[in-house]
């Protein structure tokens, strides 16, 4: 079939090679379809959202229904717990515990930020924990023993945090060993290395310098002034709206579909109620804390490579589909190592900032429970275990409910063996959440 | 056949060098020869149906083609100079894609972020969503492809939508050649005639598809030439215009040896090369 065979008759003029190429025009012979010239008809079975608060409401009911509860779980579950924990005490309900609830919630979050990455892939990090743990010591040893310059400890610690992250991801993506028990083994391993580098007393205090310093209890934004709590939240706002009317606009000028003005509204205001009463009972206790500063901005930082970089792209495709992944060109094996070098710097940083709420690094900066809170954070926040949906934000719900349980069962004077039961049953009632809600998805095309 | 198809299979043949040929392709594997110097052509604006039975070399002349495979000999031939193809990535930047049964699309994302994976469109480094879903709906569009809304995660889409977005998908590079394998093979009556449609679609913007399937009746419908595989060699190419499903079956099954279907071969392809 090296020749073309003779040409039937009827054919084109053969003198003109392009003859049949005309992309508005069909192909001779070919029976024209209505491609160009009408546009295609509105799927009949879709159902379009009315514009308006009417048709917002619609589609919220429609989403609960079909299984996409996004953070409605989690803010109901939190209100629960705060009228529960103010009608056994009404100390529960005051600008201190508040305060109280913020500046501890930072740690944790972070170990919790850096799991979200990890659950977005569908897999676990079980060595945060003991790495969180490890960091702190590093940073002792460095800073106290060998006197070294505070700032160049932080990133070698912070680097030493990545490190281990990534070689435990070469280990999973490279040779393929399940995650579950690579991480394991770090869970074990790097708690005996900061117990080994703690060495014989156990403990090192720490001088309030650099990012200890600002992760230490009496640091406040501004100095604790009232303006910087009104700044804060006045930057989110204005950033949050603008953003949103930006994208509107460049959406409309571009033709295709964007959110009504209303709802940009609407959600603007609810963010701006929200960030002004935390920001007036914060104010009412000592300011914002500048590790929960950090803490945000960092939340932002993640968020907007998750959900606008090709990266954070690439991040979801893993974690939906690693075929395709692979098939679209996406390297895994990178996207898992960067993402468990993530999760190991997160778990750094949140060690720092653990350690510097005790202004000390000792043995229990690994705490076990340490992990579960951090895991229980992001699936409580409403990142699927299952891998490819999340947001970062979860961190911050998650753990903000972790954490007003605890300032709760510690100001009921509950003991261990029931902050334990309780916060077991939270983390296993989020599992079932998600499960759940998976399953409604599923049987309603959603998942 | 009708007139249309065979129109548009001389147009087709106006341009006579063929973009994509495979030149006596053999591919070994262990101790066995699954192809056996191997000539197949796809030109511009022509739909080659590549048929045969289980086993008979179709899935590994793709993967060849595709890069999923090394051929061990002969010339694979882009546009008039022959190539190495040894990676997708080589496969993909000649202007080849292709799209598998299991159609590989991320259930999470939605129909924009599937249609660009891995080609992302960016402005200062960030995703550029206003681009993409444009240039999605322009697509979709053009291919008369409907779907309910271009935002919504694939999870919630028909097979027959998926896989037409799974198609929509391998033209976001402006390939020259498309390889569908077994398109259809989980359809349903409509969504399988809508597949078909955006085959003949793909033919009229000057695409050269290969299309593997088991279906005959699929064969007929869209098909300008079939290029039948039996036991990893060439069973035969025949124009579909004026060739019947029973000489190609034949030559699937192997049948073909004998005066009967020989005879009726040689009447309407004078180039048949049953007799390989």
């Amino acid at each position: 079939m090296s020749t073309p065979p003779t040409r039937p008759s009827g054919s084109p003029d053969p003198s003109d090679p392009l003859s049949g190429f005309n992309p508005l025009e069909p192909p001779p012979g070919l029976d024209p379809t209505p491609s160009a010239a009408v546009a295609p008809p509105v799927d009949p079975r879709l159902l379009v959202r009315q514009e308006g608060l009417r048709g917002y409401v619609d589609e919220f009911k429609r989403k609960v229904r079909g299984g996409e509860l996004g953070s409605l779980p989690v803010v109901i579950g939190l209100i629960i717990i705060w009228l529960i924990f103010s009608l056994q005490n009404s100390q529960y309900f005051s600008a201190a515990n508040a305060e109280f609830i913020v500046y501890y919630m930072v740690g944790l979050g972070m170990l919790a930020t850096g799991l979200v990455f990890v659950l977005l892939l569908g897999e676990i990090d079980l060595s945060v924990g003991s790495v969180s743990g490890l960091a702190a010591a590093i940073y002792a040893v460095l800073s106290v023993e060998h006197h070294w310059n505070a700032w160049l400890a932080v990133i070698v610690t912070l680097l030493a945090g990545m490190a281990i992250g990534g070689a435990q991801g070469w280990i999973f993506a490279k040779i393929g060993v399940p995650a579950f028990v690579v991480t394991l083994a770090g869970f074990l391993a790097w708690q005996g290395v900061m117990l080994w580098l703690l060495g014989s007393t156990g403990t090192i205090n720490l001088e309030p310098k650099a990012l200890n310093a600002l992760f230490s209890g009496n640091s406040y934004f501004l100095g604790g002034d009232v303006a910087g709590a009104y700044i804060l939240a006045g930057i989110a706002v204005v950033g949050f709206g603008a953003s949103g009317f930006l994208e509107q606009r460049r959406r409309r000028t571009a033709g295709v579909p964007a959110r009504p003005t209303g709802e940009l509204v609407a959600r603007t205001v609810v963010l701006a109620i929200g960030a002004f009463l935390v920001a007036w009972i914060l104010n009412r206790a000592s300011g914002v804390p500048n590790n929960a500063v950090i803490f945000l901005a960092l939340l932002v930082i993640c968020d907007f490579v998750l959900r606008r970089t090709t990266y954070g792209r690439k991040v979801f495709a893993v974690g939906g589909n690693i075929e395709a992944s692979r098939r679209a060109g996406i390297s895994v094996p990178m996207v898992r190592i960067s993402v468990y070098a993530i999760s190991g710097t997160f778990a750094a940083l949140g060690g720092l900032a653990i350690a510097a709420t005790t202004n000390a690094a000792g043995q229990a900066g690994a705490d076990p429970n340490n992990l579960m809170m951090a895991i229980a954070a992001a699936v409580i926040g409403g990142t699927s275990l299952f891998g490819g949906r999340g947001r970062v934000w979860s961190a911050l719900l998650g753990i903000l409910v972790i954490e007003s349980i605890n300032a709760g069962l510690f100001m009921l004077g509950l003991t261990l063996d029931i902050q334990y039961m309780i916060t077991g049953g939270v983390l296993l009632a989020a599992v079932v959440v998600d499960s759940l809600s998976r399953r409604t998805q599923k049987s309603s095309g959603r998942a | 056949m009708t007139d249309p198809v065979a129109g548009s299979y001389a147009s087709a043949l106006a341009d006579g060098e063929p973009v994509l040929a495979l030149r006596g392709v053999s591919k070994r594997f262990g101790a066995v020869q699954a192809l056996t110097d191997v000539e197949l052509e796809v030109h511009a604006g022509e739909v080659v149906a590549l048929v045969g039975d289980n086993g008979a070399g179709k899935s590994t002349l793709v993967k060849s083609i595709a890069g999923v495979h090394t051929i061990d000999d002969g010339q694979i031939v882009w546009e008039g100079r022959p190539v190495s193809i040894h990676r997708p990535q080589d496969s993909q930047h000649l202007g080849i894609a292709t799209v598998y049964q299991d159609l590989a699309l991320a259930d999470n994302l939605d129909v924009v972020a599937n249609l660009f994976l891995g080609r992302e469109l960016t402005t200062h480094g960030t995703l550029d969503e206003v681009a993409m879903e444009k240039r999605a709906q322009e697509l979709l569009d053009t291919l008369s492809i409907r779907i309910p809304s271009v935002r919504i995660p694939v999870a919630s889409l028909s097979g027959g939508q998926r896989q037409v977005v799974a198609i929509a998908r391998s033209l976001i590079g402006d390939p020259k050649v498309v390889i569908l394998d077994e398109p259809t093979a989980a359809l349903g009556v409509e969504q399988t005639a809508q597949v078909l449609d955006l085959v003949e679609r793909l033919r009229g913007r000057d695409l050269g598809v290969i299309l593997i399937s088991h279906n005959m009746v699929d064969v007929a419908a869209v098909a300008d030439t079939v290029a039948v595989l039996r036991l990893g060699r060439n069973n035969g190419t025949f124009p579909m215009a004026g060739t019947t499903q029973e000489t190609i079956i034949a030559a699937i099954t192997g049948a073909t040896d004998n005066a009967v279907t020989r005879r009726a071969a040689r009447a309407t392809w004078p180039r048949a090369e049953g007799e390989a």
